[in-house]
């Protein structure tokens, strides 16, 4: 309901008999919002003819053309009723009941109202207007019923296209003759696969996913430098499958993307095909029912799905990141549909990645990697010490980008729990040794990465000869530093495969992992 | 009809529908010569043929000013508020 000595909406109805009636007209007037199918109503149709017939000054608003018409033969009215079937009306004056009764002064301010029926309050209101009635055959109380405009099934249209709804993106009108499905992709802003349909309604309930202003810019998206707003941001949400309580970690990782140290320019359009790979920290986690575990990196859980979709797509949108467009990607790879997992952080000792990254195990944090391939698997089925398992993943990080490409990329290591355990057994392995002994373990003279008959990739020969030996015997690590190898946990108890995601250039050259909190 | 809200950053027009198509020709075709060589030569054997096949029709000619150009408003606004269809000659 409105306040009390606010104005009224202003409105203009017509009748069941096709005549027009507005609102404010000058004088004080008694609204009712009333629906054939409620007992309440009917109990006060009579009571709301002797007002008409007494010249009160009445406009009773009926929410369905039918129940109108209905309830004037029913009761023999000579009072007309209102045509409110879009609830336009009824969603202005925020009715929640009916019957609801408005009285308004001259000027049309709100003077009062009554909810329901309490025979009481209406005597108190109306008994002048009323000397006839006998108040007495009445029921002292009788409850209201849920008026049609807050029905949750169309709460949401109303809200949308009333005059202060949230949304400003254009809308798109799709003629009954074309398939919905079959328009987005000939829009050109699917993915591939179909999406779902943005309609104000579903755009809204996105938006109730975050607390922040829907005309708020979350980030400037490459290439095309476009503002993105966090309800353009919705709309593409809801076209990659999202529910609302996915949308904070989307509005996260977006952010996180369009940072110079990210760089969502060159990730996106590079020709190796590089994607973003978003691991999610914390404890909403569990609640938007995260996969860590079987399956962590495939297909199969909705929200590891549609976020990484959501914010893969906001990209193609809005910033223009489109196949043959600005991205160039060679190949391609499956990661540019999506790629977003939870880690299992209760499943080992080690601080989980958000914490290595400065934030508060409660804190919850989405963390973006510019990844060209993967994941990659490891396959050791039969390491039994942890320095050999460690070693082992070491030999298969090698072939990152190419075995003599060195000192260029960074890696995402997903450790499987059944090695986490094995590098646990012999007194527990810190990360910080694991990654030491895999860059020890990676670790080659300069001598041998020159270029040869058996590749061309590494440091030419000429080069090379220009050195002493001092400087060829020295050692170069296959990243540059310890912390260019991200290591999470994630999959099922069951199989020895952990999994690594290959990056791209590392570094300000290129890229840069960059973790976001998520404000829920 | 439904309705959706656009995913871009709006920069580009949505691509216009095709309206649907009738089953019969009635009423007024407009026969528009954007003013490149030889559109009126196209039009000239339009416009004899389809009088043989629809004698009930009638056939307006209109010539936009300049093919490099859109077609003024006036024009358009003649075109639609005049014709039920247009036939219109693009390219030499």
């Amino acid at each position: 309901m409105l306040p009390i000595d606010s104005q009224a909406p202003a409105f203009n109805l017509d009748t069941n008999a096709a005549e027009s009636r507005s609102f404010p007209n000058g004088e004080a007037t008694l609204i009712c919002f009333i629906k054939e199918d409620c007992p309440t109503c009917k109990l006060v149709v009579p009571i709301l003819e002797q007002l008409h017939k007494g010249g009160a000054g009445l406009l009773a608003v009926g929410q369905t053309k039918d129940g109108n018409d209905a309830l004037i033969e029913q009761f023999n009215l000579s009072m007309p009723i209102l045509n409110d079937s879009t609830l336009k009306v009824s969603f202005a004056y925020d009715i929640d009941t009916v019957p609801t009764m408005v009285k308004t002064t001259a000027e049309g301010a709100i003077d009062a109202q009554l909810i329901g029926f309490v025979k009481e309050e209406w005597q108190s209101l109306l008994g002048a207007d009323l000397n006839e009635l006998d108040w007495d055959k009445l029921p002292d109380w009788r409850p209201g019923c849920g008026s049609l405009s807050v029905d949750p099934v169309i709460a949401d249209r109303l809200q949308a296209e009333a005059e202060n709804s949230p949304l400003r993106a254009r809308k798109i009108e799709i003629a009954p003759a074309d398939d919905e499905f079959e328009f987005m992709f000939d829009q050109g802003f699917s993915d591939g696969l179909p999406l779902v349909p943005p309609t104000p309604e579903r755009v809204l309930r996105m938006l109730a996913g975050t607390s922040r202003d829907p005309q708020d810019i979350v980030a400037v998206l490459p290439p095309n430098l476009a503002e993105a707003t966090v309800e353009k941001v919705a709309i593409n949400a809801v076209m990659a499958g999202c529910k609302p309580e996915y949308f904070a970690v989307v509005l996260a990782a977006l952010e996180a993307a369009c940072t110079d140290e990210f760089n969502a320019h060159g990730v996106m359009s590079t020709t190796m095909g590089a994607s973003p790979v978003m691991v999610v920290n914390g404890p909403i986690r569990e609640r938007i029912g995260m996969n860590s575990t079987l399956g962590a990196l495939g297909q199969g859980n909705r929200a590891n799905a549609t976020i990484g979709r959501a914010v893969r797509l906001a990209l193609r949108n809005m910033g223009g990141a489109k196949p043959g467009g600005t991205e160039r990607s060679t190949l391609g790879n499956p990661m540019k549909f999506t790629m977003c997992f939870a880690e299992a952080e209760e499943r080992s000792g080690w601080d989980p990645l958000h914490v290595e990254r400065g934030f508060d195990r409660t804190d919850s944090v989405v963390t973006l990697f510019g990844m060209t391939s993967g994941p990659v698997l490891i396959v050791d089925q039969t390491s039994l010490g942890s320095d050999q398992l460690a070693r082992s993943m070491a030999m298969s990080l090698q072939s990152i980008h190419h075995p003599k490409s060195y000192m260029g990329t960074d890696t995402l290591l997903v450790v499987c729990p059944e090695h986490l355990d094995t590098l646990q057994r012999d007194g527990g392995m810190s990360k910080a040794e694991l990654r030491r002994l895999i860059q020890d373990s990676l670790a080659r003279p300069l001598r041998e990465l020159v270029q040869d008959d058996n590749s061309g990739v590494g440091i030419a020969a000429a080069t090379l000869d220009k050195m002493d030996k001092d400087r060829k015997d020295k050692l170069v690590t296959k990243f540059p530093k310890d912390e260019d190898i991200h290591i999470v946990v994630a999959g099922s108890d069951a199989g020895k495969f952990s999994g690594a995601f290959h990056g791209w250039a590392t570094g300000p050259i290129g890229t840069i992992s960059v973790s976001r909190k998520i404000e829920e | 009809m439904s309705t959706i809200l656009d995913p871009t950053d709006e920069r580009v027009p949505v691509a216009r529908q095709v309206t649907r198509r009738p089953a019969i020709i009635t009423g007024n075709v407009a026969l528009l010569d954007i003013s490149k060589p030889r559109g009126n030569i196209l039009l000239d054997q339009f416009e004899t043929r389809l009088k043989e096949r629809l004698p009930g029709v009638n056939f307006n000619r209109y010539s936009k000013p300049t093919f490099t150009k859109p077609a003024p408003d006036d024009l358009r606004q003649e075109i639609r508020s005049r014709n039920d269809f247009v036939i219109e000659a693009l390219a030499d």
